[in-house]
């Protein structure tokens, strides 16, 4: 195979496997900006994703699957803003607890309602996200490198991969261009004077909390409504966390969050793609350590040792009025 | 000023609001039951009747509790010292090395009381070496010990996966294990324990590491409470600005208390390895460490609350097995959403009824109220 | 008489048993600048806090502009046209001057059209009041004097008419002070009334029309600033105490046991706290160190104890060196006979949730003699735990019991028990009485003389300046982080107080 031909693959793929990653990571954003450490988004995705195999099958309509993966996800937000901002809880332990709730319901769930195993059924074409295909993609297919690169790479995906895609400038703009990302970054960075300037801190950080909801949830939706066809058991495999590394690899910003999770997807691609195949000099590069990556430099980074990643100030400690 | 909980008796402190806790995550479990369509009673029965009902399902009852006992110190021992340790996953699994590197080197030479001592060594210098890591990482560089440790499970993941593959995998095997230890790899099982009571012990795998998580949680109560270490863990725990003004080093007592942690979970590694399955395999942790924190939560870190509570999910691991058979809709899964439950209450939701019970248990004695008072000052 | 910009009427707010604001009545008259003058834990915060909507009075009736409001939040205190400048700034430091600036008053849901017009409102303001400021410089960035800065122009953006400054000249150079002082008379002069609450006298004279005083949680008096002296005010402020009286005899000074030269010491953000501070201590005296809170003296203590690392200068601790710019050991001064109490006995000093024992062990706890083996001879340390409480007679006697649940004065005769019996040749206190019981104070100041006469050299700081005239065998007054004299025990509470609020400083330096 042509050396382009695989290139235009490995992009392709990368791009299928980033778009979970970007949309849970920038749902961590919203949270993490408001102050509101969220280590549950692990579970939140996973039990959007459940929701929306559940409901797309029943009602046949992916529409009603990615509503109900929204308003799951959105709802184990708020528990997490109850814990932490209501009842000034751990955010961490509350973030653990979600998740584990999240992993078991799903099966239970799943299995009490379709017995299959954990899985929800497979959903038929109406209950899936097709894929978009660009204009003029099967015209241009044969013009050499641009052809490819359009009809290969560009056009073919899923309406959610080019939302994920759309979310990075739409998350940016509404953080720096809005009054309410204003808000938002203030809060996370020093709620007394958000406070002091007249906003209520616990609905700002709420409304971050609910965002992360929506995200999340278009997240999860998207791995059992486009990239699969239907739920199964545990199917996030820890892309929760890949997503929250990408966050804190990209320093909390959303336009290094594309290239954070570009990156994660790309190794992800290419451990998929490369599996025990020997390189020219360097031979076989183990599987594992193309899937450890993403967590092996997330703490190199964490450690200072490539730039400094500071989280947000107030981030994980609860807002107490007082002096 | 800020006194935001006036205080409680003893009893109510560590007796009613953990219970009420706890009493909450139940319930909400049950009601996950009943939305399954299934009976809440009929499923207690049955976890309770699989967990004690015999003596090999309270010997599978013991064997989940040794491991949770180990997991559950690990992540006491690090919140004494204010860190959360989420690593316990990762650190076990990564003990496990050392457990079977003895196992390998000696289980056709010497008999397993001389391979066991090897293996404690071998587990707690693995899991200890893991927990360092971040604990340096934190100590020396500032990076926030959670997300570390999050990230170091998933890293211990990809390196055991590696290992098994192309390291521990007996040549020409498909499956991703060790060879199966000779005798010298296999610890005994303590039914001489369970026949004093009567019981026989059958399949179940209740060995002898039973008697060493029990150590372990006598040694951290002396750690903890007896040693002039512990003493400046749990003041830097509770004040580093104490800490820092007795003398204490930050960072050593941090690298330290993580590599205790570490070298706990570690340890748990010897109970599925050489006292069940007798060979490493692919993700024999199986959340254990995860776990660990539940039952830390809930025993309040104090190893008289973590045996307890190690027993009580030891309980939900074997009686859950006893449920899924009898009542297929429920699968053991149940158990993962009763230890999240646990989490969420008696972790973050922790003070969720403590204003209520506070204002029951004071409206009920007015003279506890006014002691509350006065000490409140 | 011109109309009143704000009239308080009868605040009263208490926090648990501490009543904070007791009765408070205040006119503040329209375009003045009024002053509100008190020593440290006067009320003085509380009572902005009221009036800014942070906290809500128990009793009483804010009357703004000739109308009685209620001000429950601090989006009603804006509302109300009043606007303040906190001790602590409220900024978000990663912003930049406008969008600080623009927090909370965007007047739209997309910022790019309000960021326009503030950037020109901005540009007004900054004219009209001489306030410059790059509006896209990053706070952080910014020295804290245009941080400062910033924090007016917000409230100014707000249209605030009346202007709360809370200790505003805290954390300035003397220059930015002045700076600062200019703005507020342009303020005054466009008709903005001030309100600058403070604990130096001289900003007071400087700058205000008519002063209030506070002391203890009460409005003691109301002058026209012209019509009145330091010496009044310093007197209103500090009040009419009952004496103490402590028996002491003679101070028999032999040896140099401390010996502080030249010690330079800067906090977190680089401020210079204590500056360039030499004195010697012998053993068999005390000398006391009187200033007003946050003068410097919290880091000093901090500094010769090796809790926080100094800047430049050295410490002779009997004869030997501290390493107090580098690694000062506070395990390590301990055993060279360096006791320290200090201020901050909650945090710092105990750990509340310990057992008493274990907190008359806390810093000594690598003593062999609570060892038995490896582990820590409990037995040993109750034993030793149960004659401190015998010997300070601490209540109730339970060497088991949590520190938390020990009243104030308990807690301190704990930390001090734990600090005197270790026979130590320099002894460090800091706050001895802060919030201690009248009973346990005169408890403690027998054993303070007594560490004296044993021959020991006692280092005293407190805010309280009756105790340091009480037991002190020198004084010497901390202001803006250098000591700016020395007096003898017999000097009089108004000359104290002067140099305590930088009024004569800088004249003299006590060599």
């Amino acid at each position: 195979m042509d050396v382009f031909q695989v290139f235009i693959e490995l992009a392709q793929s990368t791009v299928r496997l980033s778009t979970p990653l970007i949309l849970a990571a920038l749902a961590g954003l919203f949270t993490e900006r408001a102050g509101i450490f969220d280590i549950g988004l692990e579970g939140k995705m996973l039990g959007a994703a459940f929701a929306a195999g559940c409901v797309a099958y029943i009602s046949q309509s992916v529409y009603m699957g990615l509503l109900a993966a929204v308003l799951v996800s959105v709802l184990l937000s708020l528990v997490h803003g109850y814990a932490s901002i209501t009842q000034r809880g751990s955010q961490i332990v509350s973030g653990v607890a979600i998740n584990f709730v999240v992993a078991g319901s799903t099966v239970i769930l799943g299995e009490a309602w379709f017995r299959q195993g954990g899985r929800t059924p497979a959903l038929s074409a109406d209950g899936r996200f097709g894929t978009v295909t660009l204009p003029f993609a099967d015209a241009v297919r044969d013009v050499p490198i641009l052809g490819p690169l359009y009809s290969g790479l560009l056009s073919g995906h899923s309406p959610l991969t080019y939302l994920a895609f759309l979310m990075v400038p739409v998350s940016w703009w509404i953080l720096y261009r809005t009054r309410f990302g204003l808000r938002l970054r203030a809060v996370g960075e020093n709620p007394g004077a958000v406070d002091t300037a007249g906003i209520s801190v616990i609905w700002l950080r709420y409304r971050g909390v609910i965002c992360c909801g929506i995200l999340c949830g278009i997240a999860g939706a998207y791995l059992s409504l486009a990239a699969g066809a239907g739920f199964t058991k545990g199917m996030t495999a820890g892309k929760g966390y890949i997503a929250l590394a990408a966050l804190i690899f990209a320093k909390w910003r959303p336009k290094n969050i594309l290239f954070a999770c570009l990156l994660f997807g790309f190794l992800d691609a290419f451990a998929i793609r490369y599996q025990g195949y020997a390189f020219p000099l360097i031979g076989k590069v183990p599987v594992q350590l193309m899937q450890a990556l993403p967590y092996i430099l997330t703490v190199i980074l964490l450690a200072g040792f490539i730039g400094k990643a500071i989280p947000p100030k107030a981030g994980g400690v609860p807002y107490v009025k007082e002096r | 000023m800020s006194v935001p909980y006036a205080k409680l008796p003893g009893w109510a402190e560590y007796g009613l609001i953990p219970l009420v806790n706890l009493a909450v995550a139940f319930l909400i479990s049950g009601l996950v039951v009943l939305i399954v369509g299934e009976s809440p009673l009929e499923a207690a029965y049955h976890m309770v009747n699989g967990a004690f009902g015999r003596g090999e399902y309270i010997g599978f009852t013991l064997y989940y509790t040794t491991t949770f006992i180990f997991t559950g110190l690990a992540v006491a021992v690090a919140f004494h010292c204010g860190l959360f340790n989420i690593g316990g996953e990762g650190q076990a699994y990564i003990g496990g090395i050392g457990v079977v590197l003895a196992c390998l080197a000696f289980d056709r030479t010497l008999p397993w009381y001389l391979v066991f001592p090897i293996a404690i060594v071998g587990a707690a210098f693995f899991g200890a070496l893991w927990a360092m890591i971040p604990g340096w990482l934190q100590a020396k560089r500032g990076s926030h010990i959670v997300i570390t440790t999050i990230m170091f499970n998933f890293i211990a993941a990809s390196l055991m996966n590696y290992l098994l593959n192309r390291v521990f995998k007996p040549m020409g095997s498909m499956s991703l294990e060790t060879r199966t230890f000779d005798t010298g790899g296999q610890l005994p099982k303590l039914d001489w324990l369970m026949s004093i009571f009567g019981l026989s012990v059958g399949s179940a795998p209740f060995n002898i590491s039973f008697v060493l998580a029990l150590l372990a949680a006598f040694g951290v109560w002396v750690l903890i409470w007896r040693t002039r270490l512990g003493y400046e863990m749990r003041t830097m725990g509770h004040s580093p600005a104490a800490a820092r003004y007795a003398g204490i080093k930050e960072a050593k007592i941090i690298v330290i208390a993580m590599m205790i942690s570490g070298g706990l979970a570690g340890m748990m590694a010897l109970n599925p390895i050489m006292g069940e399955q007798f060979r490493m395999q692919l993700d024999f942790v199986q959340g254990a460490g995860f776990v660990g924190i539940a039952v830390a939560l809930m025993g309040r870190s104090h190893p008289a609350g973590i045996i307890p509570a190690a027993l009580l999910f030891g309980m939900l691991y074997q009686g859950g097995a006893e449920i899924s058979f009898e009542m297929p809709s429920i699968s053991r899964d149940m158990i993962v959403i009763i230890q999240g439950l646990v989490i969420l209450f008696a972790g973050a939701l922790e003070h969720m009824f403590r204003p209520a019970i506070t204002r029951v248990i004071l409206g009920l004695s007015p003279k506890t109220r006014d002691a509350a008072v006065t000490k409140g000052a | 008489m011109s109309e009143l910009a704000i009239e308080l009427k009868g605040i009263d707010k208490s926090f648990g048993l501490v009543h904070a604001n007791r009765n408070i009545n205040l006119k503040v008259r329209k375009g003045t600048i009024h002053g509100i003058i008190g020593e440290n834990g006067a009320g003085k915060s509380t009572l902005m806090s009221i009036l800014y909507g942070f906290y809500q009075a128990d009793y009483g009736d804010i009357i703004i502009d000739g109308k009685t409001i209620k001000i429950r939040d601090p989006n009603a205190a804006i509302a109300a046209g009043i606007g303040m400048v906190h001790q602590h700034f409220m900024l978000v430091e990663n912003f930049t001057v406008l969008e600080n600036i623009m927090l909370g008053a965007e007047e739209s849901q997309i910022l790019n059209a309000g960021i326009t017009k503030a950037r020109a409102e901005l540009k007004r303001l900054e004219k009209e009041y001489a306030l410059e400021v790059d509006p896209d410089a990053v706070i952080e960035e910014l020295p804290v004097g245009i941080q400062q800065r910033v924090e007016i122009l917000k409230a100014l953006y707000r249209k605030a008419d009346i202007l709360i400054l809370d200790e505003p000249t805290g954390v300035l150079t003397p220059a930015e002070a002045d700076h600062l002082f200019r703005i507020l008379r342009q303020l005054k002069d466009e008709g903005k009334t001030v309100l600058l609450i403070t604990h130096k006298l001289r900003e007071i004279m400087a700058i205000t029309d008519e002063v209030s005083v506070m002391r203890r949680g009460e409005m003691v008096a109301t002058r026209t600033t012209k019509d009145t002296s330091v010496e009044e005010l310093a007197e209103l402020m500090v009040g009419r105490r009952v004496l103490l009286r402590v028996e002491k005899g003679e101070a028999k000074p032999a040896d140099v046991k401390l010996s502080v030269k030249n010690l330079t010491v800067r906090d977190g953000r680089g401020v210079t706290m204590v500056d360039d501070v030499s004195f010697d201590i012998r053993a068999g005296e005390i000398v006391g160190i009187a200033g007003v809170a946050g003068n410097g003296q919290s880091e000093l203590l901090e500094a010769i104890s090796g809790i926080r690392r100094a800047k430049s200068g050295t410490v002779l601790l009997s004869g030997r060196e501290i390493d107090v710019t580098g690694n000062a050991d506070p395990a390590d001064l301990r055993r060279r006979g360096l006791a320290h109490v200090p201020e901050d006995r909650h945090h710092v000093g105990l750990v509340l949730k310990f057992e008493e024992s274990e907190n008359a062990i806390l810093g000594y706890h690598d003593d062999p003699k609570y060892r038995r083996g490896m582990l820590l001879d409990v037995d040993a340390i109750r034993a030793d735990a149960e004659a401190k409480i015998a010997a300070y007679d601490i209540r109730p006697p339970n060497p088991r019991l949590k520190t938390a649940n020990f009243s104030g004065g308990n807690q301190q005769k704990i930390v001090l028990a734990r600090e005197m019996e270790r026979n130590p040749d320099v002894l460090i206190i800091g706050q001895p009485t802060r919030g201690v019981d009248v009973g346990a104070i005169e408890f403690i100041h027998k054993r303070i003389i007594e560490m004296r006469d044993q021959g020991k050299a006692v280092l005293l700081v407190s805010v309280e300046l009756d105790e340091i005239r009480a037991l002190s065998d020198r004084i010497l007054v901390m202001f803006a982080g250098r000591v700016v004299g020395e007096r003898t025990p017999d000097a009089t509470e108004g000359e104290l107080g002067l140099l305590m609020a930088g009024v004569e400083g800088r004249k003299e330096a006590a060599e």
